[in-house]
């Protein structure tokens, strides 16, 4: 056995699997504008990646690469393991893809628009199109409109038709670029339903969105996207985690108190003696340790709360408050 | 990490159907030929031998002026076609052809479409290559129609008989009927260099409007070059200027070599234009 060979076996008996996507310094500029800086995803195999980032901030663009819509100025890109663009045609089969928003002909219907795309699909049975036609627009609550022309649809309906065109063969992973777009509130509950049961029957899913409240809802992994960097990318909790907890105590000596929490260690004391409370960042402190300590020092206790960022916090202390593109 | 297939388990690649291009070009048929803008298209060629026919039966005889043959249609319903395929190469058919390849494309890109054929996947090069066999096949479609109905409505308004060539010669109408085949041919041999320019226009563009009439304007430039007599030594180059030369077919003594090396003049164009096309296909970003 050759070093390389032991080295192999060894690696292939602990190794964790092969994520479902992983880039590596994926860049792309257009002129002077850089739309995708160094971006290096990491998506394991069966879970709900939500995709975050304002508008602008080169989402979109990473998708398109990672589908070989766009080629990349830098950097790798590996679908289920496989080199991209190089395995294209052997890797998008397996790969479901909903990119800014569903387009199809408008003067067909929405059932002869997916038997075109099956038609399409060289690895598609031809045998079974018509049942996986009916299935895939069940799927997305479209079998009564299926007769309808594309044109008539309305914006949610298209979206849904988005959908099922990404659920007409069974895939590994699915790339929705904002799936809810356009949905009520019940189309956008069916979506969250719709990327769970996905979810557990072992597809990887990429979701971009900027609904935060959505993606808290479903992701286990959440990368975020700002300016065409990743800011921030892990489990949810890992990356809600990185938001520093904040303590809230509310009591009448102030003062007082915030001269124990700076002798307790805690960073970032705000006290607001007109509302009787103060902040600080909780960093290692135990939450109970800090009552016990206040309670202790004879100060008076009239509430304590821990505070955790939200995914939206998060977003925007991340991304910034502003309304503005960045650039 | 030395390599990727160290670690990856074996990927399984879904296996690929037979006939799956098959499928795929029918599709894209369906997707032409069921438009009604195509079909209204059709529909209008359809009528000019008929409208021709007409006029001409309605009309006295007048020797001379007139497009081509016109003046052997009493005599002949056969030349019907070849009177049709003459007026309707330097506008209609060109026209048709143009709107459909400058679309083929373009219109995808513009509807956002051309993404999702291109991550079912559909490589690029598959889809080049459908696009050209669409375009071909609605081409060779727009010529039958002229040339079928032109036959029919011939036959009927004037009768179809043995066939006095251009030359003098006589030959049996069945004869006859062979050598419209060939002229059928020839025009769709003919058009196809400008439907190859027509694609790949249409690689240019999200906007296929403008696809379509630069495709039609390349055809109208070509023409008005012609018309240029200064320019004479560049006429046998042009891309239109052998597309009346399916006449050569009706003589007693059909000169070959020329029709051959007219043909290879249309070819070459398309060989030019679907590289150019495949070079910028193969590379565009698709934003759309």
């Amino acid at each position: 056995m050759t070093a390389t060979e032991t080295s192999a076996a060894v690696r292939q008996g602990d190794a964790p699997p092969v994520p479902a996507l992983r880039t590596h310094g994926l860049t792309r500029r257009f002129g002077h504008h850089l739309a995708v800086d160094d971006v290096s995803l990491l998506v394991p195999r069966g879970a709900v990646y939500g995709f975050l980032g304002p508008n602008g901030s080169g989402k979109t663009t990473t998708i398109r690469m990672l589908l070989g819509l766009l080629s990349a100025d830098d950097g790798e890109v590996e679908l289920l393991g496989q080199p991209m663009p190089r395995a294209l045609a052997r890797v998008l089969p397996r790969v479901g893809a909903l990119i800014e928003g569903p387009a199809f002909h408008p003067y067909l219907t929405g059932a002869a628009n997916l038997r075109r795309l099956d038609a399409s699909d060289a690895t598609a049975d031809p045998a079974t199109s018509s049942a996986r036609i009916a299935d895939a627009l069940a799927r997305v609550g479209l079998t009564a409109a299926r007769g309808k022309k594309f044109r008539h649809y309305s914006l949610g309906m298209k979206q849904r038709l988005g959908l099922a065109a990404a659920l007409l063969q069974p895939r590994d992973l699915l790339v929705l670029d904002e799936p809810t777009n356009g949905l009520d509130p019940q189309g956008t509950r069916e979506v969250r339903n719709l990327i769970r049961e996905l979810a557990s029957d072992g597809t990887t899913v990429l979701v971009s969105s900027h609904l935060l409240a959505e993606i808290e809802q479903v992701a286990t992994h959440v990368g975020i996207m700002s300016a065409g960097k990743l800011l921030r990318q892990g489990t949810l909790a890992e990356v809600l985690s990185d938001g520093a907890a904040v303590v809230r105590i509310a009591t009448p000596d102030v003062e007082k108190t915030a001269a124990l929490l700076q002798q307790l260690g805690l960073q970032g004391v705000q006290p607001d003696p007109a509302r009787q409370e103060l902040r600080a960042r909780l960093g290692d402190a135990a939450p109970e340790e800090v009552a016990r300590a206040v309670v202790t020092a004879g100060l008076r206790l009239r509430g304590l709360a821990v505070e955790r960022p939200d995914l939206e916090d998060l977003f925007v202390a991340l991304t910034g408050e502003g309304f503005d593109v960045l650039q | 990490m030395s390599s990727s297939d160290v670690l990856a388990p074996a990927f399984v690649a879904p296996t690929r159907y037979r006939g799956a291009f098959g499928r795929l070009y029918r599709s894209e048929v369906r997707l032409i030929l069921g438009r009604r803008r195509n079909v209204a298209m059709l529909v209008v060629l359809s009528i000019v031998p008929l409208l021709i026919g007409i006029a001409v039966k309605v009309s006295t005889p007048r020797g001379g002026d007139g497009p081509q043959f016109l003046g052997q249609i009493t005599g002949n319903g056969l030349f019907l076609v070849f009177t049709a395929l003459t007026v309707g190469m330097p506008l209609f058919l060109p026209l048709v052809v143009g709107v459909v390849a400058g679309d083929s494309v373009a219109g995808e890109a513009g509807l956002g479409t051309l993404r999702y054929l291109l991550t079912v996947p559909v490589t690029r090069s598959r889809v080049l290559i459908v696009k050209t066999l669409g375009v071909l096949t609605f081409t060779a479609t727009a010529v039958l129609v002229v040339g079928l109905m032109g036959i029919l409505a011939g036959g009927i308004l004037f009768g179809l008989h043995d066939v006095t060539l251009l030359s003098g010669d006589t030959v049996s109408l069945g004869n006859g009927l062979l050598r419209t085949l060939g002229v059928i041919a020839y025009v769709i041999v003919a058009l196809f260099g400008l439907a190859a320019g027509g694609l790949f226009v249409s690689t240019l563009t999200e906007n296929a409007i403008a696809a379509m009439a630069t495709t039609v304007g390349i055809a109208v430039l070509s023409l008005l070059l012609d018309a240029v007599p200064q320019l004479s030594g560049l006429h046998p180059y042009l891309l239109t200027h052998n597309w009346l030369g399916f006449g050569e077919l009706l003589r007693g003594q059909v000169d070959t070599g020329a029709l051959l090396s007219w043909s290879g003049l249309h070819l070459a164009y398309a060989a030019v234009f679907l590289s150019l096309a495949w070079a910028r296909l193969s590379t565009k970003d698709v934003t759309g």
